[in-house]
């Protein structure tokens, strides 16, 4: 697939960010990409969140803490390279190197409804908050925001749109069924 | 037409005080200029060379007279008293101010309209044939289809932020009137044994590397329609190029991989989602078609009112003229379709007045049941015009400008704003297609030319789309001065061909004179009855390039 000409910013670790319409403290540390072939410095003890590269080689050996361990997709690593193994995620986290840069809709609104994820689907990197709206409904409930904008002022926009004419995560039926 | 229920109206709304949000952001500083960028482009917003330039959507192109009133108002009360149709079937004003913006939106909203999704890398409004619903040459009516296509593009939460704008076209007849083969998808109507169905194209554009689109399906069943370009635009989201937006294009995709290829990627993730949710069901496109029902036609003796008309055209030369160009035939008998034409010698083609415009929708409501369509060629259709009263709304059409006789000749060109308002141009575009209008003026010669598209934009965009005119004109900079490029053989329509460049450009000044050449051979090689387009086939480039660059003596 193709990559950003410029590699983005890599994903950084707000302190808080909304989860399910609230606001809470960040729980996860994401850890950012190592070049390829090192090995990652994983923390011993606590909730982390991998690179995929990191991810696919060290999920076994990390099976005992599964439920402390997630993964991040960059934008280019789409809903199959974690594929079946989705179901058993507790998180998995979506890269947005700009916002300008869409394809996290389409890997987060497939790991919902092809792959059977059900854990915490976390937008991280460089989203608006006017994309919130498009986000919920590709099914991220949790949006890691790195402005220095207050997350207060920005949940609202989580429903600007009262309702939608297609189907998506939050809906799954298009107005077209529900109007008949 | 399509008419809002409360749910649509609430989506619409909950747009307005977004977007009035969002505006008061920028303003107060509190958004950056480039996010606001992209936020005002999905509302149709450039700021332009001389202020900003707001693009309402008109899906496929139908308006009725209350929207027409409105436009009218707007116009006068937000901008300097006109408003621009373009070649996407949308209407343009060129002067709001941006703080009224938000009050536009809520205007509009009042009556159905908004400017949600023209700009911007999303999925832009749904075009189709002016004619559709009367032509006698329909499979289907677009319409239903095109106002399904339109409700699941609005607002889509997966593709708001595709790599590069997404243009999709449908065609309903045998004839393509919607230029389906120069848009990222186009969709032809289709039949198979008795079944409706669609051939679907891929691949198509403009721009400054213009392509044909390739079909990818031959026969797509009625009811998979939205979950196969969901599947084909999930391709193009994820494979797209977002590296070069020169390069960013599902048409580079395409050619990328290749249409077999992109057709199975396609079909492969269609497979995944055929049966889901968005599937047509027959109570949804019985549903979609109640909105586009005939009118209340009368009925008519049609070879008596032919007569009739037949003989008013004897009586008056230009009724006779108007009647020859302007008038299209109707499937059912004693109708007519109309175009009125914005392009009189002078005025930029598809300007219209605000006054024009209330006398659109007065005509509209006169003659054919208050509504009318806007065309990929910048002019107005009237489609359910009485024979018998053909000759009052000639009278009525020529007392506000828009019953120039000059439809699909050479002076009924598309044509861009060019440097005159667009920040983009490379040249002027409008002083070109008045100087080309002044210089042939004659309409006897432009009868005797025939069906001929004129197409010129300001720089390689292609908004004017010049690529696919019979002649297209381009607009280049050399040394920071103004240039002509011309090229011929281009084709918008089932025969699409891409235009090619004759040689070295002209200068504005030269520009009447070189069509002129042009002309001149054709009508000296043409055969019994061929057009331009034929006879450029049958000769072929050289022999218009030889006489254009002959050497004087
Ligand atoms: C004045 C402001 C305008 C700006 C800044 C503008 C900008 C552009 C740009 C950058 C492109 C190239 C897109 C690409 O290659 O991907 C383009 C293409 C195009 N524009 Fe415009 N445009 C303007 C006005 C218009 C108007 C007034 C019309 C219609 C009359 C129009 C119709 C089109 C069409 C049909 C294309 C070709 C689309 C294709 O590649 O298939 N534009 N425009
Ligand atoms: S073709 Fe170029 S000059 Fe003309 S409107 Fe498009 S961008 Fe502007």
């Amino acid at each position: 697939m193709p990559k950003p000409a410029k590699p983005g910013p890599q994903p950084g670790n707000p302190s808080e960010l909304i989860i399910d319409g609230e606001i809470l403290p960040n729980q996860w540390r994401l850890l950012a990409q190592t070049a390829a072939g090192e090995s990652p410095d994983i923390p011993a003890a606590g909730k982390v969140i991998l690179p995929l590269r990191q991810w696919q080689a060290q999920r076994r050996a990390l099976t005992a803490r599964s439920d402390e361990i997630g993964v991040w997709l960059d934008s280019d690593e789409g809903a199959e390279s974690i594929g079946a193994a989705a179901a058993q995620c507790p998180l998995i986290a979506v890269h947005f190197p700009a916002f300008a840069d869409g394809r996290g809709f389409t890997t987060g609104r497939l790991l919902r409804e092809r792959f059977g994820f059900k854990g915490e689907l976390r937008a991280v990197g460089g989203f608006m908050r006017d994309q919130l709206t498009y986000l919920r409904r590709c099914g991220f409930n949790a949006y890691a925001f790195e402005g220095d904008e207050p997350l207060a002022s920005l949940h609202d926009s989580l429903h600007d749109f009262s309702d939608s004419y297609q189907a998506g995560v939050d809906q799954p039926l298009p107005l077209f069924r529900r109007r008949l | 037409m399509y008419r809002y229920d409360d749910r649509d109206r609430a989506i619409l709304n909950d747009r307005v005080a977004q977007f009035r949000g969002q505006t008061q952001r920028y303003l107060a500083g509190e958004l950056s200029e480039e996010q606001f960028l992209v936020l005002r482009l999905q509302n149709g917003l450039y700021i332009q060379r001389l202020a900003p330039m707001l693009r309402i959507a008109v899906p496929y192109g139908l308006l009725n007279s209350t929207q027409l009133r409105r436009l009218a108002r707007i116009s006068r009360d937000y901008d300097k008293g006109y408003a621009h149709f373009t070649t996407r079937q949308n209407l343009q004003f060129n002067w709001p101010h941006l703080e009224d913006v938000p009050d536009i939106l809520a205007e509009l909203a009042e009556v159905e309209m908004h400017a949600v999704q023209t700009s911007g890398n999303c999925i832009r409004n749904t075009t189709s044939d002016p004619f559709a619903g009367i032509a006698p040459d329909e499979i289907a009516d677009p319409r239903p289809y095109c106002e399904l296509i339109r409700q699941w593009s609005s607002f889509h939460p997966e593709f708001a932020f595709l790599p590069r704008k997404f243009k999709i076209a449908v065609s309903g007849s045998q004839q393509d009137r919607a230029a389906i083969r120069v848009h990222d998808i186009g969709v032809q109507i289709t039949k198979r044994d008795s079944d409706l169905g669609f051939q679907i194209l891929v691949g198509g554009g403009q721009g400054r590397t213009p392509v044909i689109a390739e079909t990818i399906r031959d026969f797509l069943p009625e009811a998979d329609l939205l979950p196969y370009l969901e599947a084909i635009v999930r391709v193009y989201n994820r494979l797209g190029r977002r590296d070069n937006k020169y390069k960013a294009r599902i048409k580079i995709l395409v050619k990328a991989l290749g249409p077999e290829e992109f057709g199975r990627r396609v079909e492969e993730e269609w497979q995944q989602g055929k049966d889901g949710a968005e599937k047509l069901t027959p109570q949804a496109l019985q549903w979609a078609r109640s909105f586009f029902t005939a009118p209340a036609y009368k009925t008519f003796d049609g070879s008596a009112s032919e007569a009739a008309l037949q003989q008013q055209a004897e009586g008056d030369r230009a009724f006779a003229r108007w009647l020859e160009r302007n008038t299209y035939c109707h499937r059912v008998a004693g109708y007519r379709a109309i175009k009125l034409s914005t392009k009189p010698t002078g005025v930029p083609p598809g300007d219209v007045t605000d006054r024009q415009l209330d006398a659109i929708a007065d005509l509209a409501d006169a003659f054919s049941f208050g509504e009318a369509r806007v065309t990929h060629d910048q002019n107005v259709v009237l489609a359910d015009v009485e024979q018998g009263r053909l000759y009052a709304l000639w009278q009525q059409a020529r007392q506000h400008g828009f019953a120039t006789p000059n439809i699909g000749t050479l002076t009924d060109m598309i044509c861009c704003p060019g440097g005159d308002y667009c920040s983009l141009a490379n040249a002027k575009s409008i002083p070109v297609a008045e100087a080309i209008q002044r210089r042939f003026d004659d309409m006897d010669y432009l009868y005797d030319l025939g069906d001929l598209n004129l197409n010129i934009s300001g720089c390689m965009n292609a908004c004017g789309h010049h690529h696919v005119g019979h002649i297209g004109i381009l607009g280049v900079d050399k040394k920071g001065q103004e240039f002509y490029q011309i090229q011929l053989g281009g084709s918008a329509a089932n025969d699409a061909s891409l235009a090619r460049v004759l040689g070295p450009s002209f200068s504005r000044a030269e520009v009447p004179e070189v069509i002129g050449k042009i002309l001149d051979l054709y009508v000296q090689q043409r055969r019994t009855a061929e057009s331009f387009l034929d006879t450029y086939k049958r000769i072929g480039l050289q022999p218009f390039k030889e006489s254009v660059y002959a050497k004087a003596g």
